[in-house]
């Protein structure tokens, strides 16, 4: 794929420190939140919204409605999934980076900016883990690894009766824990669901701390690429690599794209830190974390 | 009303009726999808794999994903069905039903073979506690079959059902028992009477016949109904009788808690109606493998079980023996892939 102007690199990495700024922003108003995570995906998160997803135009409202109640038989919570238009569809997996996507929905012109300051409010859509009334929300994927299933399931039906659109899925690597992760790599690869594309964001990091001090799980490129799937292993907040890895389809192979990322990246204040699963600043670290990322305004209205 | 059965076993028996119905009835409905676990004959869906191979889809032994697979199935605009024993349709993937499937409400048809003790395939085989953690999870309609001819109309039964289902559901050699179609939240009257009512269901609903119709022939006055949805369980003419009788008897190839001992026994407190319970089911025990009359016996669930509680019930003894409802043979798995 010849790739257009290199103009939109810079615009996503533009895109990428806002959703820094906002989500510090978000998370020092509501002491604490998940930081790390919108802070190693923004780019990713970026890429995929302005470069590689065919999504079509959403059709939520700038500023989403408030909970009107869980799904029921006949009434599916229809809130997330416009946000996402009508062609290639988007799975979120690890749903707590929530933040980083709705920071990417305002990035992208999908969400007003001001709908930030009701991120954990009660009785607002946009919850700290996303489900799918959630703004971007295709599924209510906060048991981490059942969205990639999903995906596989809508890849294999599209496949199986010729439909057009490639499913997209957001991954991170603690999931790779999970079984199920790899009963949905083994099946993705046995029907050859070549509309598929998986980006992992393996920021290295999981809730009793770093993944490689919890479950030996590396090497991810080699163990994937032997249940049969086209991986490529690329630097997570490099735009253009992300972008030239998950343009790469092989015809027959579901893809892969590890995004080696950083999690405190352009937050280097955060270094030596040992919790960053979910931060609380302790004094000082707001000023810091300004420091890092240039001002951070007071609210988002 | 349906004719009550004699004790004599001279019951017809029909071939597969949920295999060949399945996939008559996915032959016009082009939206149908069918996804197997490696159990693909065992659960009648090799008539629908050899007309539909198009529309189905062999995940092998990987339930988690294979029901995420469903849901994405379902949000692509399909109708998935699943049948798999019903230990593997139900218990093993329980997590990714409830979020996957149940949560956004989407139309996904479990299909659970192998109910209860039917199976000599012991504690992995035998789902006893399937009825109790479907009928748990909000969304979820929860059906029971009794007979061929419910295993061959329950499709048309759930047809405009937009949530999930999960069905409990016969195999192989199945007896007849009815001459009508399964009726969604209609339960059958076998029989109409004041001193007793029997409520049973899935294939207690044979023995609970034969039972009934000989209490009836010593001259007591017992009513039955058959309970087929047992999710939601709203059926006002059974909420009536229940309210009215004095004694219920309910019958169940399950574990007494979480199935249809368990219903009944929370319309009758929340309404407080007084209605004195007596629950016929697996009580709060794993269970083995073994034959099925050996295992209904042994987990006293087996037609003297029934008979005994109805003796209770009308506080005298009826019946002249125990040894008249033992060996009662049911034939229904002559006609499967397994012994299992």
């Amino acid at each position: 794929m010849v790739l257009p102007e290199l103009d939109w690199v810079d615009k996503v990495r533009d895109q990428a420190h806002r959703v820094r700024q906002r989500a510090a922003r978000v998370c020092a108003a509501n002491n604490g939140g998940y930081f790390a995570q919108a802070c190693g995906s923004a780019e990713i998160l970026s890429t995929l919204y302005s470069q590689l997803m065919d999504l079509g135009a959403s059709t939520g409202p700038l500023v989403p409605d408030h909970f009107r109640g869980v799904p029921r038989p006949g009434e599916p919570a229809l809130i997330g999934d416009i946000y996402n238009g009508d062609r290639d569809r988007f799975y979120l997996s690890p749903a707590h980076y929530a933040l980083g996507l709705y920071a990417t929905l305002v990035e992208v012109g999908r969400l007003d900016s001001c709908v930030l300051d009701d991120v954990n409010a009660d009785g607002s859509t946009m919850e700290l883990i996303g489900a799918e009334h959630s703004p971007g929300f295709e599924t209510t994927s906060g048991s981490l690894a059942q969205a990639l299933s999903v995906a596989v399931g809508q890849a294999l039906a599209r496949k199986r009766f010729g439909r057009p659109g490639r499913i997209w899925a957001l991954i991170s690597d603690g999931e790779i824990e999970e079984g199920q992760t790899w009963e949905a790599f083994q099946a993705a690869s046995n029907f050859g669901l070549d509309n598929l594309t998986v980006m992992l964001d393996a920021n290295g990091l999981q809730v009793d701390g770093w993944v490689k001090d919890v479950m030996k799980i590396e090497p991810i490129p080699e163990k994937v690429r032997a249940f049969g799937w086209n991986v490529s292993e690329v630097d997570g907040h490099d735009p253009l690599a992300i972008a030239e890895a998950a343009s790469s389809f092989v015809e027959g192979q579901p893809s892969l794209v590890v995004c080696r990322t950083n999690p405190i990246n352009s937050v280097p204040s955060l270094e030596g830190r040992h919790q960053l699963h979910y931060i609380r600043f302790r004094t000082g670290e707001v000023e810091a974390i300004k420091n890092d990322l240039g001002v951070l305004e007071e609210s988002h209205k | 009303m349906t004719k009550l059965l004699k004790p004599a076993f001279d019951l017809v028996h029909e071939i597969k009726p949920y295999g060949t119905s399945f996939a008559e009835y996915s032959r016009t409905r082009n939206n149908i999808v069918c996804v197997t676990n490696d159990l693909t004959a065992s659960c009648e869906a090799d008539e629908f794999r050899d007309q539909f191979p198009e529309r189905y889809f062999s995940l092998g032994m990987a339930e988690q994903n294979l029901v995420g697979v469903l849901a994405g199935m379902a949000r692509e605009g399909l109708t998935p069905f699943y049948p798999s024993f019903s230990v593997f349709a139900t218990r093993r993937p329980y997590e990714q039903i409830a979020l996957s499937i149940a949560y956004p409400a989407l139309p996904v048809r479990l299909v659970g073979f192998l109910p209860g003790l039917t199976t000599p395939g012991g504690v992995t085989h035998q789902s006893i506690d399937d009825i109790a953690i479907m009928s748990q999870l909000p969304n979820m309609t929860v059906i029971e079959v009794g007979d061929a001819t419910e295993a061959k109309t329950v499709l048309d039964a759930i047809e405009d059902i937009t949530g999930p289902v999960f069905i409990r559901m016969l195999r192989g050699e199945v007896p007849i028992l009815f001459d009508s179609p399964l009726k969604l939240g209609k339960a059958r009257q076998l029989a109409v009477g004041s001193d007793v009512l029997v409520l049973s269901c899935g294939v207690q609903t044979e023995s609970a016949m034969r039972v009934v119709s000989r209490a009836r022939e010593a001259g007591v006055d017992a009513g039955l109904l058959h309970i087929s949805t047992l999710k939601p369980f709203d059926d006002p003419d059974v909420l009536e009788q229940v309210a009215r009788a004095k004694t219920v008897v309910t019958v169940e190839n399950h574990l007494i808690r979480g199935g249809l001992g368990t219903s009944v026994a929370e319309v009758v407190a929340e309404g407080g109606w007084g209605t004195r319970l007596i629950r016929v089911g697996i009580r709060d025990t794993f269970t083995h493998g073994g034959g099925k009359d050996y295992l209904f016996d042994y987990y006293g669930i087996a037609e003297r079980h029934i008979a005994a509680a109805v003796e209770e019930a009308i506080g005298r003894t009826v019946f002249s023996t125990a040894s008249e409802f033992t060996s009662q043979s049911q034939l229904h798995n002559a006609a499967v892939a397994e012994g299992l």
